[in-house]
């Protein structure tokens, strides 16, 4: 490829925003104040869907200019004439494989052939990355005879032999069913991690972000609710529709009525909880809990030695099944919601009215403000 | 009941026996056909693929133009292309009129809104994110159609089949503008109505067999690649 000026001068983000926004038939779509994508970084940008994800992903792919606001490529605005040179910088994986009629090898060579690679060194490059996805065994099979999980592992091979400078994936595990997504997510995350490729990941799947994204971005209703590490997102969401959607079930209103060093007591519904946060005697706040970090234990058993200073009488009022733990929610003046093995659950013969004790630590709880 | 025997039997031996007009009538229309099939395709590939894919005010008018273009009355245009080629017409000084290249012209007209037809329809079939897809691969416009285009391709045989067969077989346009002259613009479909009319049916059958043999021919062929592609 030839140098030219968007070839980078200086390290810095690949593609940042700046006030883009998006609306279809008047209905705004999109509106956001700033979004970058880092090198070497996997942003995750999750949302419900019709929040703008994919909108979005598009954006960053120079697919779909935006109504108003500044897109760059390495801090410099794209010119309409240089377009073309910036896609193919970037590769993009739809959910749906999209894949030519035509042989593995052609299909995963595509993006190449558009590029004016020779040919040898085109198979050369495919073989590699379908060795990469594990479908070298496929190369010579017409694509359309191909399972979905084999179809997906071609798709990212046809993307990531471009070595993209910018990798943008779109729901690319949502068309698969669970055995293929559960092989091809950790293979993924391995190519991504080992090669260090710079990736935007769109997803509806929280899992899914947490298993591969370094950063991620919480899109709601078209607006960006949070960005930032994985780890923190998940375990201090900033608002009650970002807690939800990072999985947190537990969230109650109460009052601050005491404060330490990094330590706040907060009365909700009566019962005192010990909190590890800064905030003000008399302040309102809410108290989101995630359900996996609750455990439940019977009241007629000696105390387990635990650091967790939050130990609440309650009573079942109902098991949900879910995969791979079931929710119990607990009574304990507040509805708390504690995520429970289906062995546990058997073990201390957890059922609606049995008395437990729900136990969380200091650390496990979260205050928000809005 | 004898009369059609006897002119079956009549027919078989003028095609065995090598009479030399036959085979250079037979070889003229397919001659004419290919290449009016060969242009309407070089216009109607490109024309039908942009009408697929762009969107500007007026598409749907030009659209349903095209559509009743398929069904345009070959003697229709054997009118329009006449009086263009007339000798005081606006294409006169060509002096064309009455030679196999006014035919061509002629079948070109009718066959090219059936290809154009055909593969705006075999295009607009294609997905819109399998382009958008082309082009997050860092295909260009041109790339982009082009793949399009392949992916299309069993319908886009259809087109061929559809334009040859069309030109093939018509009679009214070969007849006005060709003139239906021995040796020179006697097409099988002409030669067929003149010699049916002399009350030649051994020569006629003759023709209608040739007629009906290339055009099976031709899909026949167009079938198996079709088949074997898909």
């Amino acid at each position: 490829m030839t140098r030219s000026r968007l070839d980078p001068v200086a390290s810095g983000p690949l593609v940042s925003l700046r006030d883009v926004s998006v609306a279809y038939d008047g209905v705004p779509v999109l509106a956001l104040d700033a979004l970058e994508a880092r090198r070497g970084e996997v942003l995750a940008v999750i949302g419900p869907n019709g929040s703008g994800k994919s909108t979005l992903l598009r954006i960053m792919g120079w697919l779909e200019r935006p109504a108003a606001g500044q897109v760059c490529w390495r801090g410099r605005a794209v010119e309409s004439g240089d377009v073309l040179e910036v896609r193919r910088r970037t590769a993009i994986v739809f959910q749906q494989p999209l894949l030519a009629a035509m042989t593995v090898t052609d299909n995963v060579g595509l993006g190449l052939r558009f590029r004016g690679v020779p040919a040898r060194e085109r198979r050369s490059r495919v073989a590699h990355w379908l060795d990469r996805f594990g479908v070298a065994g496929l190369a010579d099979r017409r694509a359309t005879t191909l399972s979905g999980g084999e179809a997906q592992r071609v798709a990212l091979a046809r993307a990531l032999v471009l070595e993209p400078e910018l990798l943008l994936l779109d729901e690319p595990f949502s068309g698969l069913d669970a055995p293929a997504r559960a092989s091809l997510i950790p293979e993924l995350a391995a190519v991504l991690r080992d090669d260090r490729v710079s990736t935007v990941l769109v997803t509806h799947d929280r899992g899914e972000a947490q298993a591969l994204g370094d950063r991620v971005a919480v899109l709601i209703g078209g607006r960006l609710r949070q960005v930032d590490e994985t780890a923190v997102v998940f375990r201090a969401p900033v608002s009650e529709d970002v807690a939800r959607f990072v999985g947190v079930e537990t969230i109650v209103a109460g009052q601050v009525t005491a404060a330490g060093a990094g330590m706040v007591t907060v009365e909700v519904a009566g019962r005192a909880l010990e909190i590890a946060a800064s905030a003000a005697p008399g302040e309102r706040v809410r108290v989101a809990i995630r359900p996996e970090d609750v455990t439940l234990t019977l009241p007629d058993e000696r105390p387990v030695a635990s650091s967790a200073r939050n130990h609440l009488r309650g009573r079942v009022v109902q098991v949900r099944a879910s995969t791979p733990h079931a929710h119990v929610v607990v009574d304990c003046g507040f509805p708390l919601v504690a995520a429970v093995t289906p062995r546990s659950i058997d073990e201390l013969g957890l059922a609606a009215g049995a008395a437990v004790i729900a136990v969380f630590k200091a650390t496990a709880a979260h205050l928000l403000r809005e | 009941m004898d009369l059609l025997a006897d002119a079956v039997r009549q027919a078989v031996v003028l095609l065995t026996g090598g009479d030399r007009e036959i085979w250079s009538v037979l070889s003229l229309s397919v001659f004419v056909s290919a290449t009016a099939t060969f242009v309407a395709l070089v216009i109607g590939i490109p024309l039908g693929a942009a009408l697929a894919l762009a969107r500007f005010t007026g598409r749907r008018l030009v659209v349903s133009a095209v559509n009743a273009g398929m069904g345009l009355p070959p003697v229709v245009v054997g009118l329009f292309v006449s009086l263009l080629l007339w000798r005081s017409g606006p294409l006169g000084g060509w002096e064309i009129l009455y030679t196999p290249a006014a035919i061509v012209i002629a079948q070109a007209l009718i066959a090219t809104p059936l290809v154009t037809g055909i593969t705006l329809a075999a295009v607009g079939a294609v997905p819109a994110p399998f382009r958008l897809q082309l082009l997050g691969l860092g295909a260009s416009r041109v790339q982009m159609v082009w793949v399009v285009l392949r992916e299309a391709r069993l319908p886009m045989l259809a087109a061929v089949m559809a334009g040859f067969g069309g030109v093939i077989s018509e009679i009214g346009a070969s007849m006005m503008v060709g003139g239906n002259i021995k040796g020179q613009t006697r097409t099988l479909t002409t030669a067929m109505v003149l010699e049916t009319s002399k009350g030649n049916f051994d020569v006629a059958i003759a023709l209608a067999l040739l007629l009906l043999v290339l055009i099976f021919l031709v899909n026949w062929v167009l079938t198996s690649i079709q088949q074997r592609r898909a």
